[in-house]
């Protein structure tokens, strides 16, 4: 007793000032100094630079200048109109297909299950751009194995990349191609957790098993595919590696996103006070889809 | 029984068509890197890998410093990946075995960044790094990101598994906090910590918006950056741009293929216990 108590005392003149008492703070300055420097002073910065406008080179504050000129400029709507499109038709696609693997995956009949995972999920470690590349080979209309396989069907060629309309379902596409795998592997963690005994206690009463999965399995994973959900919006709206690589935004700004438009006013036109209100009108969406999203989910 | 039988074939069925879709595109960019330029676009196409790889690696990096953006991207991934977790892991430990005052705010405007897109950063951070005259740098690129708030998230929710009876018992021993710190929590969590490490890597590996932002030569590029700009060329020699694509993918297949137990748990970590 006594011998830990010296030693204690010991320790405690020996420390100096790194006590248990500074620590904490210790451990936390690197973290909170990058965190201030390279994330709340840009939040902050952008906010005010989002009512600025640079007159013959230098920025001044022009009030809601930035923001009128957003809602009376037509490529502003025609990029957010895309990723609406892109959100509303990509997200609803990408998740259900990836539910659907998710519970096939989790099939008692089921035994290489690692080998279908990992299969699945390697699309998700490529890079965007890479994966962007590959499909524009894939998808050239005149030369591209898809285009190739669908002739020899004795079907049309479609013109992937150079039609409006085609070129946003090839961006979703590509897109769904990247994402799903990833999140089957969410909703994979996310069936894990559901008790068995409800499955059997189903199968008692004689469910099928499409009653089991409406009434049982969406149920219970409500919280992962809201998880899923709010992280798809908010990579919806971060769009940008793909359309970039995939079609430079077009054709005729077809698949021009907002984080696209975003890139072309800061770094295209150097419009940082533009860009920034642009940027601001992305952070309001996600919040705003992300609050619907759990409100929803809620009832 | 045949019943069986016959869902378990078409179950396989499915998921064999699904794992086609899923790594067909990687198969093709390999038969495109291993064959000359036409190949890629004959008809009926190509299906078996080539022995063009070597000619295709020369015109490769006479196009443009593919092995140069190699450098670079390992190099960055390499700094950025050892200055987020030691960033990282020392504020997840304080988080997860210190009670101090703050550290809920602090903690909760962590989490709260996550949400926020890092879009409505770009802008300031490009004019900070013009003012100190760091555009075109590594560090440029590395930076920002240091502190990664998921990271801390994961590490801090592995932390708390480790006993406050042996950090106590240390303490009683004479140990310092910071070499408690070092010698005591960092090697205990090492699984969790080679997670959220193969999880930063393959951000920074595959990072392209900023990189194609703030470097501004050729020989500051990153693979992604590098080979945005080669299928942006008029003349494409696709065998070459399948063999740079296969260059950027490869290296990160194989690490996820050995690694992938871990890689997947540090994606998922605590984030979707409820």
């Amino acid at each position: 007793m006594t011998s830990t108590t010296k030693r204690l005392e010991a320790s405690k003149t020996k420390k100096g000032f790194i006590t248990p008492k500074t620590a904490p703070y210790i451990f936390v300055f690197p973290a909170l100094l990058l965190f201030l420097t390279f994330t709340v002073y840009p939040i902050i910065a952008s906010f005010l630079l989002s009512f600025q406008t640079r007159i013959s080179g230098v920025y001044s504050f022009t009030g809601l200048d930035n923001y009128i000129r957003l809602f009376s400029d037509p490529v502003f709507y025609k990029a957010l109109g895309n990723t609406f499109i892109i959100l509303l038709v990509q997200v609803p696609i990408m998740l259900f297909l990836a539910v659907i693997l998710a519970v096939l995956l989790q099939s008692k009949l089921l035994n290489i299950r690692g080998f279908y995972r990992v299969s699945f999920f390697t699309p998700a470690v490529t890079s965007l751009v890479a994966a962007s590349i590959i499909f524009i080979l894939l998808l050239n209309t005149d030369y591209g194995l898809v285009n190739y396989i669908l002739t020899s069907l004795g079907m049309e060629r479609v013109p992937w990349l150079s039609d409006g309309i085609w070129a946003k379902i090839s961006l979703i596409m590509v897109t769904t191609w990247r994402w799903t795998g990833y999140n089957m592997v969410i909703l994979l963690a996310g069936l894990q957790n559901i008790s068995n005994d409800l499955y059997e206690a189903a199968s008692i009463d004689g469910a099928s098993s499409i009653k089991k999965f409406f009434h049982i399995t969406i149920p219970q994973l409500k919280p992962v595919l809201l998880f899923c959900f709010v992280l798809s919006t908010i990579g919806s709206f971060q769009l940008f590696d793909e359309p970039y690589n995939l079609t430079g935004g077009g054709p005729n700004n077809a698949t021009l996103t907002i984080t696209y438009y975003l890139y072309n006013q800061g770094f295209g036109y150097f419009d940082f006070g533009y860009a920034s209100a642009i940027a601001y009108v992305i952070v309001l969406f996600i919040a705003v889809l992300s609050w619907l999203q759990f409100k929803v989910v809620k009832e | 029984m045949n019943n069986i039988y016959v869902k378990k074939s078409l179950l396989h069925f499915i998921l064999i068509v699904g794992v086609v879709i899923s790594l067909g595109p990687f198969y093709w960019m390999i038969v495109g890197a291993t064959n000359p330029s036409g190949e890629v676009l004959s008809f009926p196409p190509t299906i078996v890998p080539g022995n063009y790889l070597i000619e295709n690696l020369k015109n490769l990096s006479e196009a443009i410093p593919i092995l140069k953006a190699l450098f670079n991207s390992a190099l960055i991934a390499v700094f950025f990946v050892g200055a987020s977790l030691l960033v990282c892991s020392a504020a997840g430990y304080a988080f997860a075995k210190f009670k101090f005052k703050g550290s809920n705010v602090i903690f909760s405007s962590f989490l709260l960044a996550m949400m926020i897109p890092y879009q409505a950063t770009i802008i300031p951070l490009f004019q900070i790094f013009g003012a100190l005259d760091w555009i075109n740098t590594y560090q440029a690129v590395i930076l920002p990101q240091i502190c990664y708030p998921f990271a801390i998230f994961l590490i801090r929710q592995n932390m708390k598994g480790i006993p406050d009876s042996m950090i106590e018992a240390a303490r009683i021993d004479g140990a310092g906090e910071i070499s408690i710190f070092f010698k005591l929590a960092l090697p205990t969590m090492k699984p969790a910590l080679a997670a959220v490490g193969i999880f930063l890597f393959t951000h920074q590996w595959n990072n392209f918006m900023w990189p194609l932002i703030v470097m501004t030569s050729s020989d500051k590029y990153t693979l992604p950056v590098a080979l945005s700009t080669l299928a942006g060329l008029n003349s494409v020699d696709y065998g070459q741009l399948m063999l740079g694509t296969a260059i950027s993918v490869l290296p990160i297949m194989v690490v996820f293929l050995f690694l992938q137990k871990h890689f997947v748990s540090g994606i998922l970590g605590g984030s979707v216990k409820e």
